[in-house]
């Protein structure tokens, strides 16, 4: 049987840099090829120029042996290639059916549209891979796990056998990767095949058939998870050895830096998401906040950095009320923030890498006097700080939106901790980071605790929790059930707790 | 966790409870300012008449006037006022937006029983004239909606209202008097549609400015408005005010509709217009039953919102773009051609006067809907109309405050009612393919 899908050669230059240089790429039917690479390797471009998103400077793709030019994404549908993307591209006012539809809508009397006959054929494709959705729900209403099933259903809708899927277990939680995974088995039962993109090692060795790595936009290596380890994965991806554990000196506690009590706020739908939630982060300490995500965490970091209104208690801040201060005021106070959602409250998509380096701080000296900015200062800046943290650019004056996702974050990290705090409030501060990077940033946030800084730390990676903080506190509905010394825990405790189980 | 009555209250409106307190206050202040500024100010034996058939030839069944004492009425509007201020703050009203609609409506009726205090007012008249005012405004806003949903600001509505109404005045013209066509009637429909013509001729060059060559879309509309004010202006004065007969389109026959013109107050109000204004309404439901159930509407607001997630599907962001401010630019020389055929019948300089701008803000307020823009355009339409019905009332304040006050009437209303208007999320932002 032939392969239903062969890259060959493909290479593409961006102004700057060879994103892709001369690249293969074999997949078989019914399979899961897992494409890994560091963050900038080139996997998203690959896949964009599968889908007709870019166009290849050279280099050809076989659909089942037969040369295909794919100049649009009318076209890769039209072939039978579907897509779910590193950031998602759904239009959160519009339902779940119109989403899907949009693009391939079905009509009534060849003009109106037919809303209901779009749900039920979600309904019927729900049922058949185990993705379930209410189709009349609004998008922006939905979790991110659940988003997920609705990128997933547009693909099956256009009727995709080739399916590709770019990090699409970044955002989800622990829980919600396994019902991925069984998505996934259930999509290949019924002969679809699969390019899965993830920097996480284990899923890869859980889930793929065959294994491409990349690096520099090259192919690294092909291999199969029989012949291969972790510990090699990610040597060939990094081009080093990687260290996979963090290695660390107990805490040395000082001062309370952040006293949180009795905290009360709603989400956006105005459901109450904390209730009466009070903990202390003292010097020279990680507290990490475990939980399944939709708990509380969102809402209480946005609480801590004045980003969501407070109801009921307080914040103080190296002993400042900084209760529903804004948060220009909470970063002077040396609170170093680093958001959830990237693209959302990270960053300025539209400016330059090097504006977005110093968003913090651009107002002040050097990077501005008496109200007019110094570009040249604040080019200085993000070239050091872009040296430091290995944030792959062409060049600094890009829009940061051109960025790899994995550098996107590095931007954001770079900046944050590029200034002295006494604070900082990490929100899955490693999403979409290659196993490199992660080991670099852990290495950074254990030397920030180090130097003295309180450290807050959110994810819904447990394994993250558990290896770098020094006191986990678990949420569970809106309330810290527990708050536990990390080196007298173990997993399945936490695990339980998370779950909402109280033991005693 | 124990609610408190304000929560109780807001529970009712479904907003804030310091939003429903302020609600409550506010009436409670507009009831003190009808009693302090109009009862107060109003001598026992003035009365206020209200007239109820149009001046002109009307076919509605004539009903007498009504004349009530001023004060009486002022002091009843202000009680009513402050019972529902009352009632707000202690029990909350459900339909939030009703009732701030209607004291709204209490306080205009009382600033018109005051200022026509020893006159009478021609309330079907005024009705009559704000529609007239109105549907310009509207089908501005139309042209409006049409480009923003896709995401392409046209500031330049105003420039294309002007040039299409030049275009009307001068082809219908030249139809009638140079061509000598039989049918005023004809004459006037193909300076209709040459000015439909030519504004979608201008909204395909913003969209070729702003789609194509991805021209900041708020400079690009400002140039085709000082193009359209210069070209016109200049036109104007030499040509159409030394040949009087090629500024002479006239505007469309009065067609009353049967049965329905009949109805008192209503039937001249709404039913004894000409053609173009009766066009609007279908053109409203047309253009929202488009948006919102075919697919040119559901692609047009994934356009406006997402153009990325849009052309992932295979959705052509520039074709779309392309034909939706094409379309806006024709609605808006359809609203130019209305302000020569449907209600001057010749062209003056500069005479759109800001409508275009007004119609961009009836937009906002109207929440980017065709019907919205509707709503929000009536109440500058009977502001508009409301301001030369009080220059002839004599009324003793500075006329600049006269003129004022239905516009502050207007913004405390849609600031109230309408809320945070959130725009298409794309809104102004040309979409680049990397
Ligand atoms: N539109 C663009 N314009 C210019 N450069 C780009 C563009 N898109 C990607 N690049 C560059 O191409 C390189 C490869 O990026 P790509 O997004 O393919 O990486 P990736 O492997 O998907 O990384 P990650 O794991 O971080 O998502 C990066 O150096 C990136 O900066
Ligand atoms: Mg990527």
């Amino acid at each position: 049987m032939p392969p239903v899908l062969e890259l060959r050669g493909i290479t593409k230059a961006f102004p700057g840099v060879l994103a892709n240089d001369h690249i293969d790429l074999t997949l078989e039917e019914g399979t899961v090829h897992a494409l890994l690479g560091e963050n900038g390797a080139g996997k998203s471009t690959l896949m964009n120029i599968l889908y007709g998103l870019y166009t290849p400077d050279e280099g050809e793709i076989y659909i089942r042996d037969q040369r295909v030019e794919i100049d649009g994404p009318n076209k890769a549908i039209s072939l039978g290639i579907g897509m779910v993307h590193q950031h998602f591209m759904l239009i959160p006012v519009f339902t779940v059916a119109e989403n899907v539809m949009l693009g391939v809508e079905s009509l009534r009397n060849g003009i109106f549209l037919d809303p209901s006959a779009a749900a039920s054929r979600i309904g019927e494709i729900s049922q058949m891979y185990g993705l379930r959705v209410n189709p009349n729900t609004y998008v922006k209403e939905l979790p991110v796990g659940i988003q997920q099933r609705v990128e997933i259903i547009k693909l099956l809708y256009r009727e995709a056998d080739i399916l590709i899927l770019d990090e699409p277990t970044a955002v989800l939680t622990p829980q919600e990767v396994e019902e991925f995974f069984k998505i996934i088995r259930s999509l290949v039962d019924r002969g679809k095949s699969l390019i899965f993109i993830t920097h996480k090692l284990n899923e890869v060795m859980e889930i793929a058939d065959d294994i491409t790595v990349l690096r520099g936009g090259r192919v690294a290596g092909v291999t199969k998870p029989s012949q291969t380890t972790q510990k090699e994965l990610a040597s060939m991806m990094v081009g080093r050895e990687v260290v996979l554990q963090v290695d660390k000196q107990p805490a040395e506690p000082g001062d309370v830096v952040l006293q949180v009590e009795n905290l009360e706020a709603v989400d956006d739908r105005g459901n109450a998401a904390l209730r009466g939630v009070s903990f202390e982060v003292r010097e020279g300490e990680v507290l990490g906040i475990a939980g399944v995500q939709g708990n509380g965490q969102t809402e209480l970091v946005q609480a801590l950095t004045g980003l969501r209104n407070i109801l009921a208690g307080s914040v103080h801040i190296a002993g400042a009320d900084l209760t529903n201060a804004s948060p220009r005021k909470i970063l002077q106070q040396g609170v170093a923030h680093v958001p959830e959602d990237r693209q959302q409250d990270g960053l300025v998509l539209s400016f330059p890498v090097s504006d977005n380096m110093v968003l913090n701080t651009y107002y002040k000296p050097p990077f501005a006097r008496y109200g007019s900015l110094n570009q040249k200062q604040i080019l200085a800046a993000a070239d050091e700080r872009a040296r430091e943290y290995d944030v792959r650019t062409p060049s600094l004056s890009i829009p940061v939106s051109n960025l790899s996702g994995g550098n996107q974050q590095k931007v954001i990290v770079a900046r944050e901790f590029s200034r002295p705090i006494s604070l900082l409030i990490a929100s899955q501060p490693t999403r979409g980071l290659d196993v490199g990077s992660i080991e670099y940033i852990h290495r950074r946030i254990i030397e920030k605790r180090d130097e003295g800084t309180a450290v807050l730390l959110v994810s819904s990676e447990l394994e993250e929790v558990m290896s770098l903080s020094d006191r986990i506190a678990v949420m569970f509905e809106g309330e810290i059930v527990d708050i536990l010394w990390a080196d007298e825990v173990t997993r399945e405790q936490v695990g339980l707790l998370m779950a909402g189980v109280k033991g005693d | 966790m124990s609610t408190t009555v304000w929560e109780r209250i807001a529970e009712r409106g479904g907003i804030s409870p310091q939003r429903a307190r302020t609600y409550g206050f506010i009436y409670l202040a507009v009831g003190l300012l009808i009693f302090l500024l109009f009862a107060l100010s109003t001598s026992p034996g003035q009365r206020t008449t209200f007239a109820f058939t149009p001046g002109g030839q009307s076919n509605a069944i004539p009903i007498p006037d009504v004349s009530i004492p001023s004060g009486f009425l002022l002091y009843f509007l202000a009680l009513v006022t402050l019972f529902i201020g009352s009632w707000q703050l202690a029990r909350g009203f459900r339909r939030i937006n009703v009732v701030l609609g209607i004291v709204a409506a209490v306080f205009v009726i009382a600033f018109l029983t005051w200022a026509a205090r020893d006159s009478s007012l021609n309330v079907t008249g005024l009705l009559s004239s704000s529609i007239l005012r109105a549907v310009p405004i509207a089908l501005a806003a139309l042209s409006g909606v049409l480009c923003e949903r896709a995401a392409v600001i046209n500031i330049a509505i105003e420039g294309m209202m002007l040039s299409g109404a030049f275009t009307a005045a001068l082809t219908a013209s030249i139809a009638a008097n140079v061509w000598e066509w039989e049918s005023t009637f004809a004459a006037q429909t193909f300076g209709l549609i040459c000015a439909i013509l030519f504004g979608g001729l201008l909204g395909l060059l913003l969209a070729v400015l702003a789609v194509r060559f991805k021209v900041d879309q708020i400079i690009a509309g400002t140039a085709i408005n000082i193009l359209a004010t210069g070209v016109t202006s200049y036109l104007a004065s030499r040509i159409l005010a030394q040949f009087s007969h090629l500024n002479s389109a006239g505007t469309y026959p009065r067609f009353p509709i049967p049965v329905l013109s009949r109805i008192p107050i209503i039937g001249p109000a709404l039913f004894e217009h000409n053609l173009l204004v009766y066009i609007l309404l279908p053109l409203l439901a047309g253009v929202h039953i488009l948006l919102f159930h075919t697919r040119w509407g559901l692609r047009t607001r994934a356009v406006g919102e997402h153009p990325k997630a849009a052309d992932t599907l295979g959705v052509n962001v520039f074709k779309i773009r392309y034909v939706n401010v094409t379309l806006g630019g024709m609605v808006a020389g359809l609203a130019g051609a209305f302000l020569i055929l449907g209600s001057v019948g010749r062209f003056d300089e500069l005479m759109t006067a800001g409508k275009g701008f007004i119609g961009l803000a009836a937009m906002i307020f109207g929440k980017w809907m065709p019907f919205g823009g509707l709503g929000a355009a009536m109440i500058f339409g009977f502001a508009d109309a409301l301001q030369t019905k009080l220059a002839i009332l004599s009324v003793p304040i500075p006329s600049q405050f006269l003129l004022m006050a239905p516009y502050l009437v207007t913004m405390i209303v849609l600031a109230g009612v309408v809320g945070e208007a959130v725009p298409p999320a794309a809104d102004g932002q040309p979409y680049e393919k990397d």
